[in-house]
């Protein structure tokens, strides 16, 4: 006696979120009856091993189904075939693009081609995470980006409008795709202490300040591309190391203000003009597509690691970036204050999400 | 020129890339009724066009409003080659031909395409403006309303209950070989589903004739089937049940009448102490196939069986003359009807009168030909020679009557078995004609009836039964005598008195039968049935015993015909019934009793059949009170005392006749163990397991001893194939095969809707079909409802109040009571039936057990409760005997949580004709649709299972927008009648085919009622509105 046909169609879609949570790591139905075996619900409900994997296999079917809708979870809401209840509907949708950091980490600032996809098998061996699931979550980022690339408005309301996510989720895919329109590279070895928490942060503090949006909210593709005008302006910046007086008098002003009240004084004053460099560069760089991916490199390189080989506590280092933006301003020979304020701005929250461990 | 329907098109949405150069859509639409089409403009390059069609009016006779449906057909305009259908959508039009019904249908269609499925969807308004009709003969019958629903639909009170209606067009099948001819299949598909809209119309239209022939204005219980006959063509024919039903406008008349039955049920008085003895008979075939009509009209009269359980007539010395005159009264008014059938299983208080039991009838047929379409006759003949077969069965029953009454049949090649079935009763004529009853009869009637009992009470005569049957007085009334077993095929009466709860109980079976061509095969097949009848009988019985139950309600049996097997299923409700005696126990009996570890072996089974009893009795709360028999007013004086030892065979059966025959009650059922086959037989009856804790299960609209619905409802379909090994297939394996598949679907099911406990599986519909040689199919239709543990106490204390004046007011109980306490149950007995019946019926009451037990006589125990009562302190006791789901004490507190549909659009499906915690407040007419689906590209659509899951799916989604499009938010007495499915995995393809109907109605919360009535003639007059917003 074999089982040729075996399913079961609720008037409302019945969902497991157990089930779904395994479907979505890509587990097999196999490995998923496993699982659930293992958890010991055929003690619980009294059920066999045969009526499990019946079980199974229907909420399979069922996902694979919806997946397609899923894919445009506008008409999950708007299709008639499977009748879900609106928080079922939020709750799939939610799920199914939700990703795990570990994979995420891997592909943050890469580019979402079919190169990259190619790589997916050794990430799934490096992460752990089944190579189906590595897919849908690549395919998910790609799939976002496709659509809200060349779109006006905010992109975290684009997201969010035609892919019905929760805000935080939204967040974090303009995050991604931010990060992945303009490459920044986040896998290098010294950037791995950094979550995808840590760069997000600094993805939404860039989108906000240092892209078109920020100063014109009627033009396409405003908050994926970096402002290039800004970028260019930001060259403007380099007097305040290139002129040696400049550079001394924000020293002093920055000295005098922290005396008594940095731990970390002295290893400060002598590596002022080191990290002062290290920060207008970077800015001065941004004109060059190779630069502005390595971006995270340079901080982390120019001002992350000098003070923490110096012991800086982060009390510190707030202490430090807060007078260093504002001396600028008592700075009689510098005229680009606005300029200074949109990058700093930026880059000091950055930089203190960016320091710790 | 009667009728004008006007059709707009207003838009589509989603539709599928029909040009894959521009990855867009050049759609159109047509708009056809009968011979008339109008054309939409083509809306260019989108797949979200914006027709907004002027109305397309068509002028049409109502007789073709009747029959024709409305066919929208999208397409995708093609420049050069021939366009492209992208898929249709029929509309039947129908529920706007009656005044009360919807007035206008508009709302988002899904487009179906039979390869495809559904491809998007189209936005629709239709209205028809009907003009009054003056010719006398016309042939159409608008503005009889139909309902699938088989008792008097909520919102209307009947005025009189006609009788049977009955129909069928026969046709010409377009395609009936699907597999082999599946070169063009699209098209032949697409005619099947148009010829079938249009047979269904016009049989509607000829019955709905009927109808005003007879007076009537509404058709009840409609049931419409398809046979599908192969080369001798195709068959359409429905049955009803004819009344004349007036519409409760007044909000007070109204209230009562819709309440939903758990209001009528907390009314109804579940703590009636009295057990009752009954017994029930089959008489064997009658009848024999006489094989003597070996034509091309081959035809063979399979002896029948009549269940029954049996009441006495001349019992009490006035119920002698009165029960005459009601059947003289009856008869003249169910003599002037050629069959006095009711499809109705539920009826108006009062309707139901007695009951006789299940009557039955199979004919095994062969397929020719219909030559002349117009004139079917041959079919007609089948169907009344049958019916003529009931009727006569039910007249044995002393009965004039035949309720909750059915047809059905099955094909397998050119051999046909129609079956009928329905419960012999005898009716309350007040109902069956013009109001031409003296009130002084009703009068007498009510008072001769205690409620609760008396359609258990034996219609026939007792010094001259049809068949031999075990008769006692009646343990509620004890004036009227009553059979030990009670059979029926309608729901259980709302005012029946019930012990503990119900469950479902099914009999199965297989029989192989050789493979053989027409008349030999007719032939063979019909010798097989009446076997078939006595052993699902038996097995039903066995079943019945096992659970400590005395009665089965809904009982339906299905004969399936296949290439080399029969399959038989049978399914019910078995509950107890007060009015019954406590049915014996199975006793097994050894042909060896020399034997020494036979013996051994046959008193362990009798001790795990015994304690399988003990265990379902707690599991289904029956606690029947034990009554002294030597009660004053028995006329029957029954000594208890009865040994149940365990005996051989020879001694047993003598002794147990013996007794029989003398008390008629505490019969034990005896098995005989002669062979291997009857061991099996015995285990098998073991291995049925009960439903998880916190599930019941019920194939009637509602389950007995649950009153307290929440509102969550899922209703389902799951279907399951298995292949059976065609190596050495013995009927014992087959039997075995068919059992498992059975009960792993239920297991499925219980595990599936875990989330749902405390629930019950209500209405389970089983459907068993045999496509192939090897393979079975097996379809479960269903509605899991939610209920809630706390609410139980309250009600049940309603009950306890309720006892508590009947017990004052009522002299004879309050008599009997005490009686019955202070005679001790006797420690031989081997299933203690609960000490303590109060505390079963009212199973959470809150009187310690150790007080219960010092209470000396029952006023005592009276008083304790009313004082707990008072003192409103509802603590649940926990008896450690006790382990019943319900007992379990820990509620979880499932508050009738306002459901989760506040959002608009969400459409409920319910195969009851009731919505919980809800009132409905209009019925909006039949839905009654016909899909075929066919893929030529199974395994990429995911295989059968992917392919039937879709297509179910699908049918589900097109039933919900039609409702929604009449402006309605649910679908009661919904029921899959019909799914056909056929595969050839060789070739890539499947095909099947759906039939399913129900009533689409409006429904209110009860706690949105208040709010809702003031408002409510607004939201009817914007269906559109509804039908609009459908799919946000």
């Amino acid at each position: 006696m074999t089982s040729e046909l075996d399913i079961f169609v609720g008037n409302t879609t019945l969902i497991d979120e157990d089930v779904y949570r395994l479907w979505l790591d890509g587990y097999s139905v196999g490995d998923a009856v496993a699982l659930r075996v293992r958890s010991g619900i055929l003690e619980q409900t009294g059920a066999t091993a045969a009526v499990l994997q019946s079980d199974t296999m229907d909420h399979y079917r069922t996902f694979h189904m919806l997946e397609r809708l899923l894919h445009a979870p506008p008409k999950l809401l708007h299709q008639l075939i499977y009748q879900i209840p609106p928080s079922r509907q939020a709750l799939l949708i939610e799920r199914y693009y939700a990703f795990d950091e570990a994979f995420v980490r891997e592909v943050l600032g890469k580019k979402l081609s079919k190169g990259t996809k190619k790589d997916l098998d050794d990430i799934s061996t490096k992460t752990g995470i089944t190579l189906k699931s590595c897919r849908r979550q690549f395919d998910n980022f790609k799939r976002v980006f496709k659509v809200v690339e060349e779109m006006r408005g905010s992109l975290v309301d684009n997201v969010q409008q035609h892919f019905l996510l929760s805000d935080r989720l939204a967040r974090d895919y303009a995050a991604i795709v931010f990060f992945a329109n303009n490459r920044f590279e986040t896998g290098k070895k010294k950037l791995q202490y950094l979550s995808f928490g840590d760069f997000a942060f600094c993805a939404e503090l860039m989108i906000q300040n240092w892209t078109l949006g920020a100063v014109d909210s009627q033009v396409d593709d405003m908050d994926m591309d970096l402002d290039k005008e800004f970028l260019q302006d930001l060259k403007e910046l380099k007097v305040l190391v290139a002129d040696k007086d400049l550079l001394d008098l924000h020293k002093s002003l920055v000295c005098t203000a922290l005396r008594g009240k940095l731990g970390v004084f002295s290893e400060m004053e002598a590596n002022f003009k080191n990290l002062s460099r290290g920060l207008v560069n970077v800015a001065t760089k941004l004109t060059h597509n190779k630069d502005v991916r390595d971006l995270f490199v340079d901080l982390v390189e120019k001002f992350v690691e000098p003070c923490r080989s110096d012991h800086w506590p982060l009390s510190d280092v707030r202490l430090f970036l807060n007078q260093y933006s504002a001396s600028v301003h008592s700075l009689d020979g510098f005229r680009h204050q606005a300029l200074w304020d949109r990058y700093m701005g930026t880059l000091r929250g950055c930089l203190l999400r960016l320091y710790h461990d | 020129m009667p009728g004008k329907l006007k059709v707009k098109i207003v838009a589509g949405r989603h539709l599928p890339v029909m040009d894959r150069a521009s990855d867009l859509t050049d759609a159109f639409v047509e708009v056809k009724f009968g011979n008339t089409t109008f054309k939409t403009d083509v809306y260019p390059k989108s797949l979200n066009p914006q027709w907004n069609s002027e109305w397309f009016k068509f002028e049409v006779d109502d007789e073709d409003l009747q029959d024709e449906p409305l066919q929208i057909t999208v397409l995708d305009h093609d420049t050069y080659s021939a366009n492209d259908a992208i898929g249709k959508v029929y509309i039947d039009i129908d529920p706007l031909l009656y005044s009360e019904a919807a007035t206008v249908i508009s709302g988002w269609f899904p487009i179906y395409d039979t390869i495809h499925g559904i491809r998007g969807e189209i936005n629709v308004v239709v209205k028809v403006d009907l003009f009054n009709d003056l010719n006398r003969f016309r042939q159409s019958s608008c503005g009889v309303k139909f309902f699938c629903t088989t008792s008097i639909p909520k919102c209307y009170r009947a005025v009189i209950i006609h009788g049977f209606v009955e129909e069928l067009v026969v046709n010409e099948d377009p395609e009936y070989q699907w597999i082999d001819r599946i070169r063009t299949p699209r098209a032949s598909n697409e005619a099947r589903q148009r010829l079938i809209s249009l047979m269904s119309g016009e049989l509607q239209r000829k019955i709905g004739l009927k109808v005003l022939e007879m007076r009537g204005n509404a058709v009840v219980g409609y049931l419409q089937c398809f046979d599908l006959e192969g080369e001798s063509g195709l068959v359409v024919r429905a049955i009803g049940t004819a009344c004349t039903l007036d519409k409760l406008s007044s909000p007070a008349a109204f209230l009562p009448a819709c309440n939903s039955p758990s209001k009528e049920m907390k009314e109804s008085p579940l703590v009636h102490p009295p057990s009752h003895g009954c017994r029930s008979t089959h008489n064997s075939p009658i009848h024999t196939a006489t094989g003597s009509r070996l034509t091309q009209n081959f035809s063979v009269s399979v002896p029948t069986l009549i269940y029954t359980g049996m009441g006495s007539g001349s019992a009490g010395k006035e119920g002698g003359p009165f029960k005459a005159l009601l059947r003289q009264q009856t008869q003249s008014a169910l003599e002037q009807r050629e069959f006095p059938f009711f499809t109705l299983t539920a009826f108006p208080p009062g309707f139901l009168v007695h009951v006789g039991g299940v009557v039955s009838a199979r004919s095994v047929k062969l397929l020719d030909r219909i030559h002349n379409p117009d004139e079917p006759e041959t079919r007609d003949a089948w169907w009344a020679e049958i019916r003529q077969e009931i009727k006569s069965h039910a007249k044995a029953l002393g009965c004039h009557a035949v309720v909750g009454y059915s047809e059905s049949t099955s094909i397998c090649e050119e051999v046909c078995i129609l079956s009928a079935s329905g419960t012999a009763a005898v009716l309350n004529p007040r109902f069956l004609q013009d109001g031409t009853v003296e009130g002084c009869l009703e009068q007498r009637l009510e008072e001769n009836l205690p409620a609760g009992c008396g359609f258990c009470h034996i219609p026939y005569d007792e010094l001259n039964m049809p068949f031999p049957a075990h008769l006692t007085y009646c343990y509620n009334c004890r004036k009227q005598k009553v059979p030990d077993v009670l059979f029926t095929t309608i729901d259980l009466p709302t005012d029946a008195t019930v012990i503990g709860k119900g469950c479902l109980i099914q009999a199965r079976l297989c029989r192989l039968k050789k493979k053989a061509q027409a008349e030999a095969n007719a032939t063979a097949i019909s010798n097989l049935l009446p076997f078939m009848e006595y052993e699902v009988h038996t097995q039903l019985m066995n079943k019945l015993k096992l659970k400590g139950m005395n009665a089965l309600f809904g009982l339906r049996i299905q004969i399936t015909v296949g290439e080399n097997m029969l399959m038989g299923l049978a399914s019910a409700t078995g509950v107890y019934l007060a009015a019954l005696p406590t049915p014996g126990g199975i006793q097994i009996a050894g042909k060896t009793p020399n034997d020494g570890s036979y013996e051994q072996h046959i008193s362990h089974m009798q001790k795990k059949i015994n304690d399988t009893i003990a265990k379902n009795k707690e599991l289904y709360e029956i606690n029947p009170p034990e009554i002294s028999e030597e009660i004053i007013g028995s006329p029957i004086p029954e000594p208890r005392q009865r040994s149940r030892l365990l005996r051989s065979q020879s001694e047993s059966s003598d002794e147990v006749t013996e007794l029989d025959l003398s008390h008629g009650k505490k019969d034990a059922f005896v098995l005989e163990i002669d062979d291997t086959d009857a061991m099996e037989d015995v285990h098998s009856l073991l291995t049925d397991v009960p439903p998880p804790s916190g599930f019941y299960s019920c194939n009637t609209e509602i389950m007995p001893g649950i009153n307290n619905w929440t509102s969550e409802i899922q209703m389902f379909t799951s279907v399951r194939v298995i292949r059976l090994s065609s190596l050495n297939l013995t009927n014992h394996a087959l039997n075995k095969n068919f059992n498992d598949l059975c009960e792993n679907l239920l297991k499925s099911l219980y595990f599936k809707l875990r989330s749902m406990i405390p629930c019950c599986l209500c209405h389970v519909n089983f459907t068993v079909s045999l496509p192939e040689d090897e393979l079975i199919q097996v379809t479960v239709t269903a509605v899991a409802i939610t209920f809630d543990k706390n609410q139980a106490l309250q009600t049940t204390k309603a009950h306890v109040e309720k006892s508590l004046q009947r017990a004052s007011t009522d002299n004879e109980e309050l008599l009997q009571f005490p009686l019955e306490l202070c005679s001790d149950s006797l420690p031989s007995h081997p299933f203690p039936p609960a000490k303590e019946h109060l505390e079963s019926a009212s199973s959470n009451s809150g009187i310690p057990a150790a007080q219960r037990d010092r209470c000396s006589s029952w006023i005592e125990l009276i008083k304790l409760k009313a004082q707990t009562i008072r003192r409103g302190s509802i603590k649940t006791t926990v008896t450690v005997e006790k382990t019943s789901p319900m007992g379990e004490g820990n509620f979880r507190n499932r508050s009738a949580a306002p459901c989760a549909n506040s959002t608009v659009g969400v459409v409920k499906m319910t195969p009851l004709s009731f919505i919980p915690g809800a009132k409905i407040t209009k019925y909006l007419g039949i839905i009654n649709m016909f899909f075929i689906r066919e893929t030529t590209s199974l395994r990429e659509e995911g295989g059968v299972s992917g392919f039937l899951h879709a297509f179910i799916a699908e049918v589900f989604a097109m039933v919900r927008a039609h409702v929604a499009a009449l402006g309605g938010n649910a679908v009661v007495s919904y029921i899959m009648k019909q799914c056909v499915f056929m595969e050839n995995p060789n070739k890539n393809q499947a095909q099947c085919l759906i039939n399913v109907s129900g009533d689409a109605v409006v429904f209110a919360r009860e706690s949105e009622l208040e709010v809702v009535s003031t408002q409510q003639p607004a939201a009817n007059c914007q269906p559109a509105c509804t039908g609009g917003e459908v799919t946000t």
